[in-house]
């Protein structure tokens, strides 16, 4: 069956660059068809009635028309802007993040509805306020839809039942080993039972339960650091975004010396 | 793969390569171009690689507000009638124009080169703003002016100078964002509709 020349689409715009002389090129993640580009005509001028509805992080009900190469946006409008997330750089960040692990993770055209879902309860949440674990319950919650998640529970080597033990996180191998089977001489994360408990809590409980959750501050860094070096694995590369609010957070947001460095090495 | 110039005379298919590299120019309009270069007068082809050449060896950058310029300091922070209390900090040379042409700011400018683009790996080392901050350092300024554009990147960039600027005691103004002239209200976006609200005005008696 050929596809309709012209279709709709709920989309959350992940990326857009300029392109030629006043349109724009988006990355879009759609509830429909997962992630596609998509051309927005005229979107670089004063005026367009596509460019406040087209914005990055912008969720929007859009038609498309089917183009040569790519499809052309013709009608957009906004239905969930997430107005707070535009005067706190932090959140804005944040959000970006998602965008960007959203955009590395999936193929195009691909649909993966429970991903959308969680993308927009993410900047959803994000825009309500400011909350450290939407992070990593995002971060977990994409490499379960993508089909990367750890093994959390069992030894991936005796497949022993680690309960109150601690794990040894190992990225490349996919999960973690328990005390007698971890591999000599390889760098590994410790997750304790606490850590791995809340880990699956994340996965499954709704944004309110969660937002109700108190970790210590060594639990969040546990999960924040193994959720981190897993995905770091996989895209082999650390996420940019990822850099960046690393550098916001820090000490010295000009961390000159830090970047350049990151910035020889990609 | 065949080559798609059919070598007809070394310097030709070598002007046409070259021609080839430029932003927007296909083998077919390199080649047009080329063969156009062939027949010109020898004056013009001269004049036009002169201009070439001084746009490498003769621009150079404010080393205060870092516009282009062929003198340094720029015109703008030569000029006495400029006020020198308030910088507009601007994304792109381009953006002067479009000021300047308003004709409604007297102050002076500051040049970015670029946005705060977290996806695409940009961030304020790769940008001007060491500059702007020993300018601002030196005490006489009074207010700075962020016109960077209304998107992601540029409110990302605004956010970012106003968290650097404002331990200063320096007054950071943004540019209003509201509906532009010759537009819709129809086709307006929430964002823009909530703040051209916030930002209404009363109607002059």
């Amino acid at each position: 069956m050929t596809p309709p020349r012209v279709y709709k689409v709920e989309a959350i715009v992940l990326r857009g660059s300029d392109f030629g002389e006043a349109d724009r090129l988006l990355t879009l993640y759609t509830r429909e068809r997962g992630k596609i580009r998509a051309i927005a005509k005229g979107a670089c001028r004063p005026g367009s009635k596509l460019a406040g509805h087209t914005q990055v992080l912008s969720y929007s009900l859009m038609t498309l028309a089917r183009g040569r190469n790519l499809d052309i946006i013709t009608q957009a409008q906004t239905i969930q802007s997430f107005p707070s997330l535009h005067d706190d750089l932090e959140r804005l960040s944040q959000g970006l993040y998602l965008a960007e692990l959203v955009e590395s993770f999936t193929p195009e055209e691909s649909e993966n509805r429970a991903l959308f879902e969680l993308l927009r309860r993410s900047l959803e949440h994000l825009d309500r306020g400011r909350d450290k674990l939407v992070l990593v319950l995002f971060e977990l919650r994409l490499l379960k839809f993508s089909g990367y998640l750890p093994e959390l529970e069992k030894c991936l080597k005796c497949r022993c039942s680690l309960t109150g033990e601690i794990g040894y996180f190992i990225p490349s191998e996919g999960g973690v080993f328990c005390y007698h089977c971890r591999p000599p001489e390889i760098k590994y994360t410790a997750l304790s039972a606490p850590s791995r408990k809340a880990m699956d809590f994340l996965l499954k409980a709704s944004f309110q339960e969660v937002s109700r959750l108190r970790l210590t501050g060594q639990q969040l860094e546990e999960i924040e650091r193994a959720t981190k070096e897993h995905i770091t694995f996989i895209l082999e590369r650390r996420p940019r975004v990822r850099v960046w609010l690393e550098q916001l957070s820090g000490s010295n947001p000009f961390a000159f010396t830090e970047r350049a460095e990151y910035n020889r090495r990609c | 793969m065949r080559p798609y110039i059919v070598p007809t005379s070394e310097p030709l298919s070598r002007l046409i390569e070259e021609l080839n590299k430029l932003p927007g120019i296909g083998p077919k309009s390199a080649q047009r171009l080329a063969y156009h270069l062939l027949r010109a007068s020898k004056e013009e082809v001269q004049a036009l690689a002169q201009a070439i050449l001084d746009v490498k060896e003769k621009v150079i950058f404010c080393s205060q507000c870092q516009n282009i310029s062929d003198t340094d300091p720029c015109q703008f922070c030569r000029s006495a009638e400029r006020d020198k209390k308030i910088i507009c900090v601007v994304e792109k040379p381009l953006d002067i124009l479009a000021l300047e042409r308003s004709g409604a700011y007297k102050g002076v400018y500051h040049v970015l080169h670029g946005l705060i683009s977290p996806l695409d790996g940009v961030g304020p080392e790769d940008l001007k703003i060491k500059e702007l901050m020993e300018r601002l350092r030196s005490g006489e300024v009074s207010e700075v002016i962020i016109a960077t554009n209304p998107t992601v990147e540029g409110e990302a960039t605004a956010m970012f100078l106003h968290r650097l600027i404002s331990p200063l005691g320096i007054k950071v103004t943004r540019l209003a964002r509201g509906l532009p002239f010759g537009g819709d209200l129809e086709y307006a976006d929430e964002l823009t509709l909530a703040r051209a609200l916030e930002g209404r005005q009363p109607l002059e008696p």
